[in-house]
C-alpha cells in the first residue's frame, strides 16, 4: 500500500499511485518496499504487462532500513533488471539510461522519498518537465534534509530537531522542500538562544 | 486602462510576401527603442476601421534581439471579421498606429534539451522569432514547416538560408506530408514540441504525441482563435449597470468596451483567461468557444470568456 501522508504545506511534495502508461520504453527506479509498488503497477497492467516489461529497464537497490525484494523484481522477467547497492552507485547507470532515452519513455518511481526525489531531480536535469514521472511512496519516511547554513545533506533523518552531520548546528525540519536538490530543508533551531534546543522526537520513521 | 501599456508606432514598411501574406514592420513614433520580447510573444494591434474599434493579436516574428522595431505577418483571411482585410487594405507605410506591449503565451521553456517545431501556414511567425532567439544562444531546434503549395510557403527559403538543415518544409499540392509518429518517435528525451496552425493540425499533433507518451508539460501549442460570429443578444453588465446588445459580427467583449466599460483583456483570442469574467445569472445558453476554461467550468455556467463566447437565451447578466 502506498504512504498516506498528513495534508501539509504547497511545497511538500504528494505522491500517487504507478499506473500503468503507454510508452516507447519504460524505466523504473525503485528502492526497499518500492518493489511492490512496481509489482502491483504490472498487475494493474494486465494484458499490456507483458509487452511493458519487454520494454522496461528496472534500477533497484535496498531501502534506507534493509529491505531488500530484488529477488521478487527479477522474476517480473523485465529486459533489463539492475540491482545497485546504492543510489550512488546506481547514477551513472541512471544518466547514462537518460542521455540514450527518446522521449515516449515513461518513468515510475517507488519507495523512499529520498530515492524519488534523487530519481526526478536528474529526470529534470534530462530536460523533462517535474511532472512528467509517475511516483509512489512505500516504506519509510526518513527524510532527506539540507542544512540552510553549511548546505551539507543529511540522509535518512529521524527526529526533529537534528545535529546535521555536516557542521553540527541543531536543525529544525522543515516541510519546506526543493525539487532541484531533492531535499527538505534544515534550519538552526537555537540561532537566538544558542543551547536552548528542544528535546528530538522522531517524527520520521 | 486594460490591456497593458500601449505603444505609439509608425508603420514604417509594408511588404507583400505572396498573395495571402503581407508583413508589416512598426517603429515607435518617438524614435525610442521598443521592448525587448522573447520568441513566441505576440502584440495586440489596434485599428480604426471606419468606427469599428478592431484588435487583434499577431505573433511577433522580428528577431528579438532586434529593438529598433517589430515586425508581424497577417494573412488575408477573405471570410474573417475584417481585421485582416483592414491590415492589408487600409495599413500603409508611414500611417500611425498603437499596439500593445508584447505578451508572451507561447514561450520556449529553455530548460528542454531541444526544441521541436511544427508549424502549419502562417503559423510559422511565432517560430521565425524564437528560431532568431535559440539561433542567438546556441539553441538546439528543428522546424518540420507544412504548408499548401510552395507559393504559399511564407518565408520557408529565407528560414532555410539561416538555419539549413534545421527546416523542414511539407508541401501539401506536393504530396508531402509530415511523418509525426516516426518523428516524434526518434527525438532525444528533454525534447519539447511547439505546434503553431490551424485548429484540426494542433488537435492532430497533441493527440500523437500524447499517443506517443509524451508528457503534457513537454507540449506547447498556440492558436489564437478569431471571435466567431454568431446571432446578436443583448447582455445586463450588473457592475457598471448598462445594457449592451453584442452584434452579429462583433464579440462580447467588443460590446462591453463599445459601452465604454474598461473590461481586461490581453490576447483577445480565448487563450489567456485575462478577460474571464463571473456570470451573473442566465436564462439561456452560454456559447463557450474559448480554451482557457475547464470543462468542468464551462458545464458549470459560473463564467465566460468574452472575447470569443457568446450567448444565446433569454436573459444574461455579466459581473462587469
Amino acid at each position: 500500500m502506498k504512504t498516506a501522508f498528513e495534508p501539509s504545506i504547497r511545497s511538500r511534495p504528494v505522491y500517487g499511485e504507478l499506473e500503468p502508461r503507454k510508452g516507447s520504453a519504460h524505466l523504473v527506479l525503485a528502492d526497499g518496499e518500492g518493489a511492490g509498488a512496481v509489482i502491483d503497477l504490472l498487475a494493474r497492467a494486465g494484458s499490456a504487462a507483458a509487452c511493458a516489461l519487454a520494454h522496461m529497464h528496472i534500477i533497484y537497490m535496498p531501502g534506507p532500513d534493509g529491505v531488500d525484494h530484488f529477488a521478487e523484481l527479477q522474476a517480473l522477467g523485465a529486459a533489463q533488471c539492475h540491482r545497485a547497492p546504492s543510489f550512488a552507485a546506481a547514477l551513472p547507470r541512471l544518466r547514462r539510461v537518460l542521455q540514450d532515452a527518446h522521449m515516449g519513455m515513461q518513468i515510475y518511481l517507488a519507495g523512499t522519498e529520498g530515492l524519488m526525489g534523487q530519481g526526478q531531480s536528474e529526470v529534470m536535469a534530462a530536460g523533462l518537465p517535474h511532472d512528467a514521472v509517475q511516483m509512489e511512496h512505500r516504506g519509510p519516511t526518513l527524510r532527506r534534509v539540507q542544512c540552510v547554513h553549511c548546505k551539507g545533506i543529511t540522509e535518512n533523518v529521524a527526529t526533529d530537531p537534528f545535529e546535521c552531520t555536516h557542521c553540527g548546528l541543531n536543525l529544525f525540519v522543515r516541510d519546506h522542500y526543493s525539487r532541484r536538490i531533492a531535499a527538505f530543508q534544515g534550519v538552526n533551531i537555537d540561532a537566538e538562544e544558542p543551547g536552548n534546543v528542544p528535546p528530538p522526537v522522531v517524527r520520521f520513521r | 486602462m486594460s490591456g497593458g501599456a500601449k505603444i505609439a508606432v509608425r508603420v514604417a514598411a509594408v511588404t507583400p510576401v505572396n498573395e495571402l501574406v503581407s508583413r508589416f514592420r512598426f517603429v515607435r513614433r518617438d524614435g525610442g527603442a521598443m521592448p525587448a520580447f522573447s520568441g513566441g510573444a505576440h502584440t495586440v494591434v489596434e485599428m480604426d476601421d471606419a468606427g469599428t474599434r478592431r484588435m487583434n493579436p499577431y505573433s511577433l516574428m522580428s528577431d528579438p534581439a532586434d529593438t529598433s522595431g517589430y515586425e508581424i505577418s497577417v494573412r488575408r483571411d477573405d471570410a474573417g471579421r475584417g481585421g485582416s482585410l483592414f491590415m492589408h487594405r487600409q495599413v500603409k507605410p508611414g500611417i500611425e498606429m498603437v499596439i500593445s506591449n508584447p505578451v508572451n503565451l507561447f514561450a520556449l521553456d529553455l530548460r528542454a534539451k531541444k526544441h521541436l517545431m511544427i508549424a502549419g501556414g502562417i503559423g510559422i511567425t511565432p517560430f521565425i522569432a524564437q528560431m532568431a532567439q535559440l539561433s542567438a544562444m546556441g539553441g538546439r531546434f528543428e522546424l518540420h514547416y507544412a504548408c499548401r503549395s510552395a507559393a504559399l510557403a511564407s518565408y520557408a527559403c529565407d528560414l532555410s538560408a539561416r538555419h539549413g538543415g534545421r527546416v523542414h518544409l511539407y508541401v501539401d499540392d506536393q504530396g508531402q506530408a509530415m511523418d509525426l509518429p516516426g518523428l516524434l518517435a526518434g527525438q532525444p528525451l528533454g525534447t519539447h514540441l511547439y505546434i503553431c496552425g490551424p485548429k484540426p493540425m494542433i488537435d492532430w499533433a497533441r493527440g500523437t504525441a500524447a499517443h506517443a507518451g509524451w508528457p503534457k508539460a513537454a507540449v506547447h501549442h498556440e492558436e489564437f482563435l478569431a471571435p466567431p460570429v454568431g446571432a446578436a443578444f443583448k447582455v445586463q453588465l450588473a457592475a457598471s449597470g448598462k445594457t449592451v446588445t453584442v452584434g452579429t459580427h462583433q464579440s462580447l467583449l467588443e460590446a462591453i468596451e463599445a459601452a465604454g466599460v474598461d473590461a481586461p483583456y490581453l490576447c483577445r483570442g480565448g487563450a489567456c483567461g485575462q478577460c474571464e469574467t463571473g456570470v451573473v445569472s442566465c436564462d439561456g445558453q452560454l456559447l463557450h468557444n474559448d480554451h482557457w476554461l475547464s470543462d468542468a467550468e464551462k458545464a458549470a455556467g459560473g463564467k465566460i470568456i468574452p472575447c470569443v463566447s457568446r450567448f444565446a437565451g433569454a436573459r444574461l447578466v455579466l459581473d462587469r
